[in-house]
């Protein structure tokens, strides 16, 4: 399960994925989540600028299957979102944990990303609830 | 069971190219004289707005365009043809009265624009329909204007809208339930509110306590689907409705799924405020391509001020048009709706009587009770609760056994001859990476069509299980085999043009 779940990366129980780098997180979604829906489609993210709120709706993603809620980590604030997306959303199947990522957003408060689950925790979760 | 085979399909289809790669430059299906008078030249007259090049129109005869047509209809799938067990849709078969019905010169021949004096037998006909979708569903008054089911939602949402601003007050938000369909989000949001999603509770029916921490002063209303998209009848309609009444929300029914309810449950009688009925899945109207549809709305006394304009008037022994209504939310639709529909509809009403409404629904709810008894071992269901008119399974035994998905399932059912069911929808079934089958018979369908239907999906089973290459390559019978759905979505062609073609 490792590799399908890195280890220094933080997972919420809707699947998205954060890696915490000094108050900037990085934020998609997880290869459950990527293998559950399919192909996608279509990506529908926040601009720059605007605020994501923590277990809020910030986007969609669309596969050939059905439109999906994306749900915020964390808090705070869009610096920059991974635009070839719109184009290619593609890369999230291919790369969900890199190539694929979807925002970066300063974060509002560190203590939102320390009590998301660890890959371990997360692995558990999967087990326990699919 | 009876291991089923895919049909023999034996007739002659023709492979039909795009009609833009028919016919010759210059063919037309009109002989047009020679031009006997100046010719314009519209760059003189419309300057920019004049075509730079003509349109690329296909260059084709009459016969050309009917063979063309023809042809094409002939690949198609209808509910006159077999079961079209497509869920949340309601399917119905089309009753050939209905037909014969809004055919006739005094309802086909009307211009709505003539005076009301001579149009007093389909004021009559609408006024009727009203009083009688009222009736059926619990409600003061109703709409027929919306044009299908979520115009209805829209019109709904208005008259909530204008309600609370009436009463002085500016909610913002909407409460929906995760197992909605996705037209009520939509509607929320070309009305200028804001969505609150309520997550399904464990027993896959609205979680009350959800509800209770989301229901505040903001809340304009809540849209609610029952029995839901799951299939299942939300029992604690009445204690939901009471929440959102407290918090001065009112309660909207997407009214989809009416076909499980008619002679048992009056909406309107627990704590429903407006609800959508759709006449092309609950009232026979055609559905789909064939449509058009129409979504009238019922409404309890309070809203009565806000429906649309017009409505219909009684007085006496005649009719009138009524404009001058002062807090209505306005003219929704040209005219009247659809109203051919409205005489369809109509008809069949009259022809069931509440007594055959009833039987219908009872007849439906049995149907999907009794595919569900064939399949639920092949098939997990999504909530193991009792189903009403439609039932949903899962994919997860069968695609942990054998590797074959839901997708593959609906496309190899095809070579059985049926319309695949909806699939992956509603939500709440398919978290968690399952695949969802929502299977709605309907009432017409027979004890053997319905065996037919559940053996064809058993041996599609017992074809995973053997030769799972056979079923993830399906559909094998039809004109055209498995579509790339990914490239077609992410890089659509909408368009015919001459490059393209090449």
């Amino acid at each position: 399960m490792s590799s399908d779940y890195p280890n220094d990366l933080r997972y919420t129980k809707e699947h998205e994925w954060a890696r915490l780098e000094g108050n900037r997180a990085t934020i998609g979604i997880t290869k459950f989540a990527v293998e559950s829906l399919g192909d996608i489609t279509q990506v529908d993210l926040p601009k720059e600028g605007e605020a994501i709120r923590k277990d809020a709706v910030f986007g969609t993603v669309e596969s050939v299957k059905a439109v999906s809620d994306l749900f915020a980590p964390c808090s705070g604030k869009v610096l920059k979102v991974n635009d070839p997306l719109s184009d290619s959303p593609e890369y999230i199947n291919e790369d969900c944990y890199d190539e694929g990522w979807m925002l970066v957003v300063e974060v509002a408060d560190l203590k939102e990303i320390e009590a998301l689950m660890t890959a371990q925790q997360y692995a558990e979760y999967l087990k326990e609830n699919h | 069971m009876k291991r089923a085979q895919p049909i023999e399909t034996r007739q002659l289809l023709h492979s039909e190219p795009p009609i833009f790669e028919q016919g010759s430059p210059g063919r037309s299906g009109a002989s047009l004289p020679p031009l006997d008078v100046p010719a314009v030249d519209p760059v003189a007259h419309f300057g920019a707005l004049a075509r730079a090049a003509d349109p690329e129109l296909a260059e084709v005869s009459e016969v050309e365009v009917t063979r063309h047509f023809t042809r094409l209809s002939r690949w198609n799938y209808a509910i006159d043809i077999g079961l079209y067990p497509l869920g949340s849709c309601t399917m119905k078969y089309n009753p050939k009265v209905n037909e014969r019905v809004a055919r006739w010169p005094g309802f086909a021949g009307l211009h709505p624009a003539q005076p009301p004096s001579s149009l007093q037998g389909a004021l009559a006909l609408m006024w009727s329909l009203e009083r009688l979708l009222c009736e059926i569903g619990g409600f003061a008054r109703a709409t027929l204007q919306p044009a299908a089911g979520a115009h209805g939602e829209l019109a709904g949402l208005m008259m909530i809208r204008a309600y609370h601003q009436d009463r002085g007050r500016h909610p913002t938000q909407v409460l929906i339930p995760d197992s909605a369909h996705g037209t009520n989000p939509a509607s929320c949001t070309l009305n200028g509110f804001t969505t609150v999603p309520l997550k399904t509770g464990a027993d896959g029916l609205l979680d009350l306590d959800a509800l209770r921490a989301a229901a505040n002063g903001e809340t304009a209303a809540l849209m609610i689907t029952n029995p839901s998209t799951l299939g299942l009848f939300e029992e604690r309609i009445a204690e939901i409705a009471e929440v959102v009444h407290r918090a001065g929300g009112l309660v909207y029914m997407d009214g989809a799924n009416l076909n499980a309810l008619l002679g048992k449950v009056r909406p309107g009688t627990t704590g429903v405020d407006v609800m959508h009925i759709n006449l092309h899945k609950t009232f026979t109207t055609p559905h789909g391509g064939g449509g058009p549809g129409s979504g009238p709305v019922g409404v309890v006394a309070a809203l009565e001020p806000f429906l649309p304009t017009p409505t219909i008037e009684k007085e006496g022994t005649s009719y009138r048009i009524e404009y001058a209504r002062p807090k209505s939310v306005g003219r929704l639709r040209s005219f009247f709706g659809n109203f051919g529909m409205h005489v369809r509809a109509y008809t069949y009403i009259r022809e069931m009587g509440g007594e055959g409404l009833t039987r219908a629904t009872e007849m439906a709810v049995l149907n999907a009770n009794y595919l569900r008894a064939r399949l639920q071992g092949a098939f997990p269901l999504a909530y193991d609760r009792p189903s009403m008119h439609e039932v949903v399974f899962t994919d997860k035994r069968l695609k942990k056994e054998t590797g074959v998905q839901t997708l593959d399932v609906a496309k190899r059912l095809m070579d059985y001859g049926y319309h695949p069911p909806t699939i992956y929808f509603p939500l709440p079934a398919v978290t968690g990476g399952a695949g969802a089958l929502m299977i709605e018979p309907t009432e017409t369908e027979t004890p053997e069509t319905l065996d037919a239907f559940a053996d064809a999906l058993l041996s599609i089973v017992e074809e995973a299980v053997e030769n799972p290459q056979l079923v993830k390559d399906a559909p094998h019978q039809t004109a055209i085999g498995r579509l790339d759905e990914t490239l077609a979505a992410r890089k659509p062609r909408l368009r015919w043009t001459k490059q393209s073609s090449t």
